[in-house]
């Protein structure tokens, strides 16, 4: 059924389920040194997917996708000489498969293969998956997408070997700064509080929480951010609604307007012929 | 030294004169890139499954309703159609996985919060039926059981002609989630359209023995599809266009795409008047039939790439997200800046 916000895991069918965990990226300390992709890459063995220069700043990922499963975001944003003196503020932010709440490429998929784990997670069984690519459609993020080489859809498991054991996802062990930090959802929630709260103390009234809110349009992330500017800036939509809070009302239309043409076929059928 | 904030500003259209239905608002986005992911379904797999699939729903619906009122010849050529669209429809969708070798992996679960699984089911069930009446109707064996499929696939398939609505428009893609209540009755229209104007086509082409009177039937349907299919996209693009705030119809309107979708426009109005002017004429209902298939194949078509520009171009995710927001204003509910 589609996932609702109350408890996600519980309603996966784990009874029993530990905490759910997830990342707080708080971005005000990214240095962008791009640890996070390259550990990511190395302990998921993802494959290689171009080495190309964008032109974009330092980001020669561009975004995420089937073999970029953290992505560092580079924005050199110009201000008044009074805020830098190069006129120049930057913002680097590691950006990660939400694990959405109302997760919508979960609740797309038609063979079963996306699934959400004890930790509350989502995961692609890469054996199960046939291609057929609902899921990329489905994102409100544009995370999740299909590998030329193998046809099938891949994104982050918030590195679900290592929870499995005990460890933090790759990409949180490497960060330097804790730009990165894992941990159960609730914790994280509150760190994440106090912490935007110390920014506007310092003076950094742009700073906000994106995705920490269990109401909004997909229930909440289970990986989060503190961000320094609005979420588009980012490559983020600023008000991302999972879809399927609206197929409910599909439904209703596609079965208002099949039972017009099971009408029509009543209609011609009753009309015999002369 | 790079320019991240784009406030980009934008001229109308993309060329060819094409003019703008809404200004474009400023919004920002990084580097241009696109918010969502562009659809990785292609053409004509995709498009040719969302045509096939209506004309093969509506024929069912077309078939049933002719073999009960005794207009068997419409009923014949409906049942034919009917399986041979949905046989090439199967086949259009199983090429469109990234790992077709898989496609049974459709029928391991059942999900009613994917469209997708609910049509592989509906699928399974109707290709066989819709399959087993016509090859009844064509080698005359079995004819009751040949009833009873034609009156079973009848059944099913004003569904296969609709999900395929919910299957697109519960996407993330903005021109068509936006678009979600009206775009099933745009699709059953056009695929009422289809199936009449197959059964036209097929009466002024002669290949009906008692001529063009028993193609009333598929005459009657593509009317009414065709009106529904005409009033129903109107009202899709005034959703679209919303208060004005939005800017959701222009990938509808504006580049090939809106070429497309005048012209097919244009073609459903002109065999909409030459089914119910060319009663006996057999040029008039032939061309009709033609012009009503290609309308609909073309409002496919239409539907389609207008969903992937809006996903291509960050604009049409953020704009309307922007302009559902409240204003910024500081969030009383969140900790404000001052003195601790």
């Amino acid at each position: 059924m589609v996932s609702g916000p109350a408890d996600p895991v519980a309603r996966a069918g784990h009874a029993e389920h530990p905490p759910r965990v997830g990342f707080f990226t708080d971005t005000s300390v990214c240095i962008g040194c791009k640890a996070c992709e390259v550990a990511c890459k190395t302990w998921n063995e993802v494959p290689e997917d171009g080495l190309v220069l964008s032109g974009m700043s330092y980001d020669n990922t561009v975004g995420l996708g089937a073999s970029t499963w953290r992505h560092v975001a580079f924005i050199e944003q110009p201000v008044s000489e009074a805020d830098s003196v190069d006129g120049v503020r930057w913002l680097m932010a590691s950006d990660v498969c939400k694990h959405c709440t109302e997760s919508a490429c979960l609740d797309v998929c038609p063979t079963g293969a996306l699934f959400r784990t004890e930790f509350g997670t989502v995961v692609v069984q890469d054996d199960v998956c046939n291609g057929c690519g609902y899921c990329v459609t489905a994102c409100p993020f544009g995370v999740i997408a299909r590998r030329e080489q193998d046809g099938g859809a891949h994104k982050c498991t918030l590195c679900y070997d290592r929870l499995s054991t005990g460890m933090e996802p790759a990409c949180a062990k490497a960060c330097p700064t804790d730009s990165i930090q894992f941990g159960p959802l609730d914790e994280l929630r509150e760190r994440a509080r106090l912490r935007v709260s110390d920014l506007h103390d310092a003076g950094q009234d742009k700073a906000r929480l994106y995705l920490d809110d269990p109401s909004d349009g997909i229930g909440g992330g289970g990986a989060f951010f503190l961000l320094l500017d609005e979420p588009e800036v980012y490559g983020l939509p600023p008000d991302p609604v999972v879809t399927t809070r609206d197929l409910p009302a599909m439904w209703r239309h596609v079965a208002v307007a099949a039972g017009g043409l099971f009408a029509a076929a009543v209609a011609l059928g009753m009309r015999r012929r002369a | 030294m790079s320019q991240a904030r784009h406030a980009t500003r934008r001229r109308g259209g993309r060329g060819r004169g094409e003019q703008a239905m809404v200004p474009d608002a400023e919004f920002t986005s990084y580097y241009g890139r696109p918010v969502i992911r562009e659809p990785v379904w292609r053409t004509p797999d995709v498009p040719g499954y969302l045509f096939l699939g209506g004309l093969a729903g509506a024929s069912s619906v077309l078939a049933a309703g002719a073999e009960l009122s005794g207009y068997r010849e419409v009923s014949r050529v409906a049942k034919t159609g009917a399986a041979g669209a949905i046989g090439l429809s199967a086949v259009a969708l199983v090429h469109d996985l990234g790992r077709p070798g898989r496609f049974l992996n459709m029928l391991r679960v059942f999900k009613p919060s994917s469209p997708m699984s609910v049509g592989s089911w509906l699928l399974a069930g109707y290709g066989p039926v819709a399959g087993a009446a016509a090859a009844a109707e064509l080698t005359g064996l079995f004819p009751r059981a040949g009833r009873a499929a034609t009156v079973g696939a009848g059944l099913l398939g004003p569904a296969i002609a609709t999900y395929t609505a919910a299957l697109i428009c519960d996407t993330a893609v903005p021109a068509w989630h936006e678009g979600h209540r009206e775009m099933p009755y745009v699709f059953a229209g056009s695929a009422a359209s289809a199936a009449g104007g197959l059964g036209l086509l097929a009466a002024g082409l002669g290949l009906l023995a008692a001529g063009l009177g028993d193609a009333r039937p598929a005459r009657e349907l593509a009317v009414a599809g065709a009106a529904v299919e005409l009033v129903a996209k109107r009202r899709l693009l005034a959703r679209l266009t919303g208060d004005g705030t939005r800017n959701l119809a222009e990938p509808y309107e504006t580049g090939r795409t809106g070429t497309l979708l005048r012209v097919a426009e244009g073609l459903t109005a002109a065999g909409l008047a030459g089914a119910v002017l060319g009663r006996r004429s057999r040029l008039v209902s032939a061309a009709s039939g033609a012009a009503l298939l290609a309308a609909s194949a073309m409002t496919r078509w239409g539907i389609f790439e207008a969903g992937m520009a809006s996903a291509r171009d960050p604009k049409y995710t953020i704009v309307p997200q922007r302009a559902r927001m409240p204003a910024a204003t500081p969030d009383p509910a969140r900790p404000t800046p001052g003195p601790a």
